[in-house]
């Protein structure tokens, strides 16, 4: 998993409630092998016109032009602003695969399906969450100037707006440690190393006919 | 304090480290790999640059896409009609290649579901923790082993570490006292515990199944038993290891021999509950009372004995109990009061995890041999576990009596358990199955499943509706 110190990036706008994981990635693309290269069909319904099937250039595909992630200003973005209750729905890994794929690193929202806000810190995405106010305040200010930027320092879980202000976020410790190392669940077993590799040597003088045998 | 449970003992041989947060590292033995959820682990692995932690570790072997269509079958992976189906099986033999993991490939003979396959090999034995990207892992626990089913980063988890984040199951017993009547069978005992407990009745709990009729049980039926306790809520079931359980594994190819069988025996005669074992909770049900059982709903607890009838939601006071039995009823275009031998299978499916191996396949062929499928069968399948299995049923000539009795003989695989491949149900047509789950459209949109044993499958076949296989 990437690690996640300090993004400096451009915000876009996903200006609705309730945005589920089926509208954040249509279910046809589930029966994928892949959990790379989701990026192309990341709101696949709003961003084309046609009904997008897997495996398909998404690059000849008519765009969705009054979709604001189609705009030539949000080019690029890595900040994903966006609304209440963002990532309901199922509990698909796909939606975080999909987000991390196209560019956003971190996400500003008033709050989260649970299950969603787990699945992005196992995918090295921040999920930050900011009163309602403020979000509106980010949004009002994003739309007012063009190449918007916001700072994220996940260290001193601040965002930075452009004049210089600080906004603080709470982020669970374990949590924040894991992406500031970029630590997934996987990185952090690893951490165990040591013990697993004692473990195995002593298993393997006990049990040795488990060892070795499928080659 | 009192003794150990097996369960127990598994879980202290597997324990590399306890985490203050009450979760705890456990060492895995075995990996079995499939081509539906593993490719996202394998890319996974890639994207992070990783490398199996132990390849001797792992075994894949692709079953839930292979068509078994002998025809479509002999082209091997090309020729998979089913693009998606041929692409995750390819996929599964590329990742396999790539990261230097055993694989038993389409058409090698050892081929077959995951489940029927590593018993079969010695690939999962006694004693180990088990693993694979699939619910009915809880399979191999008939082998006095650890295993339960684990999702796709699990998968990934496993096979960068060897280890799982757990936490500990609370232990449940349940003990069939007794004998079981002829005719009844193993299947008979789980679906009639799941009727019992409820499909959430095992959650949070490892099972052991104990008493008289296990213990007399071959291992086929231990594992149809086992294969179960996921449709009790129960991720893992185990039998203890007993005589005829090193009887099984002894001289399967990855198993130990010479000294170190000998060892590995010595080590294995552990692995029982304590007599002063205390479990969380018990249960007990006579061997003598289990009637052959059939679903007439769209859960496994929705069962009942052969000679019941659907049940009347009009007289139910547990209100979402009468909502679900209405749905169900709807669903399964039934009516209340209809006995259970009035309903009539259009399509017969004998296989799966659950009931594919040479004993289902004898009892099955036991109660065709010289009959013929009804004529209102459309289509009766008989699906061998694996190719060991279906070498196994033509040196006994089974697939002439199944033949010779109007039914399909085909290649292994998962078939029409799931209808990943072509096998499946159309829409409204019933099906008297022998696989482990009735949902709606499991085995094809609209389709309706009644869950039974090979021999009740056999027979529902021959008279074109379901019967008592006791008075077969
Ligand atoms: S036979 Fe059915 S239940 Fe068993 S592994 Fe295959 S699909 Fe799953």
């Amino acid at each position: 998993m990437k690690s996640f110190t300090v993004l400096q990036g451009l915000a876009a706008p996903m200006d609705r409630a309730n945005v589920d994981t089926d509208l954040i990635i249509p279910k046809q693309f589930l029966k994928s092998i892949k959990r790379s290269g989701f990026g192309p069909n990341l709101f696949d319904e709003l961003r084309y016109l046609d009904e997008g099937q897997p495996g398909q250039d998404c690059g000849t595909r008519p765009l969705n032009r009054d979709f604001p992630l189609n705009y030539p200003r949000y080019q690029g973005a890595s900040i994903l602003l966006a609304r209440e209750n963002f990532g309901c729905g199922s509990s698909r890994e796909h939606a975080p695969w999909a987000l991390e794929d196209y560019g956003f690193r971190c996400i500003i929202a008033p709050s989260y399906a649970d299950i969603f806000y787990n699945n992005c810190f196992k995918n090295g995405v921040l999920p930050i969450v900011l009163d309602a106010q403020l979000v509106d305040t980010l949004f009002e200010a994003m739309y007012a100037s063009e190449g918007y930027q916001l700072t994220v320092d996940l260290e001193r879980q601040v965002v930075v707006t452009p004049d210089g202000k600080e906004h603080t976020f709470e982020v669970d410790a374990f949590r924040k440690h894991c992406l500031l190392n970029g630590l997934d669940d996987i990185g952090l077993t690893l951490e165990s190393a040591d013990a697993i590799r004692a473990y195995e040597s002593k298993w393997r003088q006990q049990s040795p006919w488990l060892f070795d045998v499928i080659k | 304090m009192g003794g150990k449970t097996l369960y127990d003992k598994l879980w202290q041989n597997h324990l590399v480290d306890e985490r203050d947060d009450g979760s705890a590292l456990i060492y895995i033995d075995r990996q079995l790999i499939h081509e539906v959820t593993s490719p996202q682990a394998f890319e996974g692995l890639r994207l992070a640059g990783r490398e199996p932690w132990r390849r001797d570790a792992n075994l894949a072997v692709p079953d839930h896409n292979v068509p078994t269509e002998v025809r479509e079958r002999r082209g091997g992976v090309a020729a998979i009609a089913d693009p998606v189906s041929r692409l995750q099986v390819q996929t599964l033999d590329d990742n396999c290649r790539d990261f230097d993991i055993v694989e038993i490939e389409i058409n090698d003979t050892r081929q077959g579901i995951v489940h029927v396959v590593g018993p079969e090999q010695g690939a999962t034995l006694p004693g180990m923790t088990v693993v694979c990207g699939d619910s009915h892992t809880s399979t191999h626990g008939a082998l006095g082993a650890l295993a339960h089913g684990i999702g796709t980063s699990e998968v990934e988890h496993a096979l960068a570490t060897q280890c799982l984040v757990q936490v500990k199951m609370k232990n449940m017993l349940v003990r069939i006292d007794g004998e079981l009547q002829k005719g009844v069978t193993a299947k008979d005992v789980a679906l009639a515990v799941i009727g019992e407990i409820g499909t959430a009745g095992g959650t949070g709990y490892a099972i052991e199944f104990g008493g008289e009729a296990v213990r007399n049980m071959s291992m086929e039926g231990r594992m149809t038993l086992c294969n179960m306790s996921i449709e009790a809520g129960a991720r893992m079931g185990m039998v203890a290891v007993d005589d005829t359980t090193l009887e099984y594994v002894k001289g399967r190819p990855y198993a130990p021999a010479g000294d170190m069988w000998e060892q590995a025996v010595a080590a294995w005669r552990d692995l029982h509950s304590d007599d002063d074992a205390v479990f969380d909770r018990e249960l007990e049900l006579r061997g003598e009372d289990i009637k052959p059982q059939v679903t007439w709903g769209t859960s496994p607890e929705m069962v009942l004995p052969v000679d019941g009838v659907v049940p009347d939601p009009a007289g139910m006071e547990n209100e979402s109990r009468r909502a679900a039995t209405e749905r169900a009823l709807e669903y399964m275009g039934l009516s209340a009061g209809m006995s259970i031998t009035d309903i009539r299978p259009d399509r017969v499916f004998i296989g799966s995890c659950t009931n594919s191996r040479i004993e289902d396949l004898r009892a099955a062929a036991e109660v065709v041999k010289g009959r013929h499928v009804a004529d209102s069968i459309k289509q009766a399948l008989v699906v061998p576990g694996s190719g060991e299995v279906k070498q196994q049923a033509e040196v006994e000539g089974l697939d002439k009596v199944f033949i010779d009795a109007g039914m399909e003989w085909r290649e292994p695989g998962c078939s029409m358990c799931l209808a990943m491949n072509a096998d499946k149900l159309g829409p409204g047509e019933h099906c008297a199955s022998t696989s482990n789950r009735n949902f709606e459209g499991r085995q094809g949109f609209g389709g309706r499943t009644h869950l039974v044993s090979p021999a009740m499958a056999a027979a529902a076949a021959v008279a074109g509706h379901f019967v008592d296989v006791r008075d077969w």
